[in-house]
């Protein structure tokens, strides 16, 4: 219980550290929101730069006033109450939470499904590389697995569209719905057919990755001697894998698998950005061309809370899964 | 026992067991593992290209050749006009990734370097003082792994705009080095109680000795292969932040081309493909060259595996 304590206390502390480092670091951004957004209408309507002005100092409202510090310990002050401000050049004047919640969910059917996915697949394919270890098959994937992982997401994203939205036409080539939403059969069919795309790319990404530190895992789980005595003791091979070998060797990973979660929020700004998908990412992305200061700092909140508590709740489950640790010995990292 | 002292070794030997060390050794390791001559060969295929290739290949101009004229190297008779056809703007597109080359090496290289340094330097620091030196860095570390790299990476390159290649690299390494860093410290941890160590320290050795000479050899595969991880991931980041159009640059990269190749539209048919795989080949080589050079390294550093060469 002390350390759940200390432990809270601990991802607390860092939580509001990363806030306060990336609000000076947003606020110290060079241009303002009302120009970016005038330039913004500039590029998109073609209008005069005079009138887009005009139109653009509607904002003029939402733009913090005062001295920074005094805009820091009002951001602070409203960020623990829940409130994370208003939008200012991207949606003028919607509360931020708001649009973060109509962009999260997206983001989130996303990343959750690919990173089950591609955790299943990586966790099946590791294991058969360490029983298979030192063969060519094991050999041949080992080193393919780790070119994949070096590949860049956009560049898989970028190839992935040319083929199966533009070439194939597959999949769509861009945003997260087309029908009207309800709850019907339909629309749910029409946005997993959206998400099709994002999710595929990141599963492609993913699970070579999985794959390799399953096979690491197995492979020294293999060589202990309780395996050894398990198959001494004539239990059947399937309950060795399974219940033996397999637990044992996710226990590792399962850190891993919390931990991702979070890390992949912040990285899906490409691939919403090329697939055009309106989650987190896409709204980061604009945020940051319109200088919009408050969503931006939401989006960045949110992810840090969420990269927070991944890593909380990783260090608790493993605690709660490893025996040795539940039974009262230190928690090392 | 007699005491035995070895002659001091003459420059000659000295410079011979150099090139033995660094050049001798690593080419037999290198012949040995094909993976990794290949990566090797890649590798330095790409860096005398960054080198040499803008003194030969003359600058892509605009308007030099047709819009969207197709590789002429894979069709018949096949010419060196326009190796890979043309762009948008009407300028080569092989001569575009020859000037490219520069500066994503530089920015890669410089951003391995520094964040692989700062990484070693929290890491060994942390974990060879321990206490209260120990907690602040980690906890120091924690945060910079809780902000999300990339949004921060975007909003740091507008704060400090520069075109430099060795800004960007340094920009690159702000986020980077705290993974690294917290697995060096579990190294150093594990190295900490060990005889040889203890041994040492009993003599009564310098820290500078025990560091360098004792804990480094030790963990020198470990860090040698994330410096090339360092690299592939600056490469992630840099071309990625190109591509987004957040970095101000003053010369083409294989990044800009595929931001124009993106919004151009060069997707959506297979006459404009070439303008899009180019730079996407160009960077996915340099990665796989890095990677498969990586599998030479651990047999290269490791003084336990080197012996058996």
């Amino acid at each position: 219980m002390r350390w759940f304590i200390k432990r809270a206390i601990s991802a607390f502390l860092t939580v509001y550290v990363a806030v306060t480092i990336t609000f000076f670091v947003v606020r110290s951004m060079p241009g303002n929101p009302i120009q970016a957004l005038a330039m913004a209408l500039v590029q998109q309507l073609y209008m005069p730069y005079d009138t887009a002005l005009r139109i653009a100092e509607a904002a003029t409202p939402f733009v913090p006033k005062g001295p920074i510090w005094e805009q820091y310990f009002r951001y602070m002050y409203n960020f623990f109450r829940g409130n994370l401000g208003y939008s200012i050049s991207y949606s003028t004047g919607v509360p931020v939470t708001q649009l973060l919640a109509s962009a999260i969910p997206w983001t989130v059917l996303v990343v959750a499904t690919s990173l089950v996915i591609s955790f299943g697949l990586g966790i099946l394919i590791g294991m058969l590389m360490a029983y298979k270890h030192g063969s060519k098959f094991d050999s041949v994937l080992a080193v393919t697995f780790s070119i994949i992982r070096s590949i860049p997401a956009y560049v898989i994203a970028l190839i992935f569209l040319i083929i199966f939205a533009f070439q194939l036409n597959l999949f769509p080539t861009g945003g997260a719905y087309s029908v009207q939403p309800s709850f019907s059969f339909q629309f749910m069919a029409d946005v997993l057919w959206h998400a099709a795309l994002p999710i595929i790319t990141w599963v492609f990404i993913n699970f070579g990755g999985w794959a390799l530190s399953m096979r690491g895992s197995t492979i020294s789980v293999l060589g202990e001697d309780y395996i050894a005595y398990a198959q001494a003791r004539g239990l059947p091979s399937r309950r060795i894998v399974v219940t033996y070998v397999g637990k044992n060797a996710i226990l590792p990973i399962f850190t891993q698998f919390m931990l991702s979660l979070g890390f992949m929020f912040g990285g899906s700004i490409f691939i919403e950005y090329i697939f055009g998908y309106p989650g987190v990412g896409y709204m980061l992305y604009q945020a940051i061309t319109k200088r919009d200061w408050f969503l931006m700092l939401g989006a960045f909140d949110i992810i840090v809370i969420a990269v927070a508590i991944g890593t909380f709740l990783a260090d608790m489950l493993y605690g709660f899964l490893d025996p040795r640790v539940r039974r009262g010995g230190e928690v090392g990292r | 026992m007699s005491k035995e002292v070895a002659p001091p070794l003459t420059m000659k030997e000295i410079i011979k067991s150099f090139i033995e060390d660094w050049v001798v050794i690593p080419a037999k390791i290198l012949v040995r593992n094909k993976k990794a001559l290949a990566g090797f060969i890649i590798t330095l295929g790409y860096i005398i290209m960054a080198v040499v290739g803008p003194h030969i290949i003359p600058y892509p101009k605009n308007y030099t050749c047709p819009i969207y004229l197709p590789p002429t190297l894979f069709k018949w008779p096949p010419s060196l006009a326009h190796p890979l056809g043309c762009d948008y703007f009407g300028a080569d597109i092989w001569s575009e990734i020859v000037w490219g080359a520069p500066s994503i090496l530089q920015i890669a290289f410089t951003a391995g370097f520094i964040t692989t340094i700062v990484g070693i330097t929290v890491g060994m620091v942390a974990g060879f003082l321990g206490g209260k030196v120990d907690a602040g860095l980690m906890t120091a570390t924690d945060i910079v792994m809780v902000i999300p790299g990339l949004p921060l990476l975007i909003v740091l390159s507008t704060v400090i705009r520069s075109t430099n290649p060795f800004v960007i690299g340094a920009i690159l390494s702000v986020t980077a080095w705290a993974g690294l860093a917290r697995s060096i410290r579990s190294q150093v941890l594990s190295l900490r109680n060990r005889e040889f160590i203890e041994a040492a320290r009993a003599l009564g050795l310098p820290t500078r000795h025990i560091v360098f000479r004792e804990i480094m050899p030790n963990i020198m595969s470990y860090i040698a292969i994330n410096f090339i991880f360092a690299t592939t991931g600056a490469i992630y980041s840099s071309v990625g932040l190109y591509f987004l159009g957040m970095l101000p640059f003053s010369t083409v990269n294989w990044g800009i081309m595929l931001n124009w190749a993106y919004t151009q539209g060069a997707l959506s048919s297979l006459s404009t493909i070439h303008y899009i795989l180019a730079p996407i080949i160009a960077i996915v080589g340099f990665q796989t060259g890095l990677i498969l050079f990586s599998y030479a390294i651990d047999e290269m550093f490791n003084p336990r595996l080197r012996t058996e060469v």
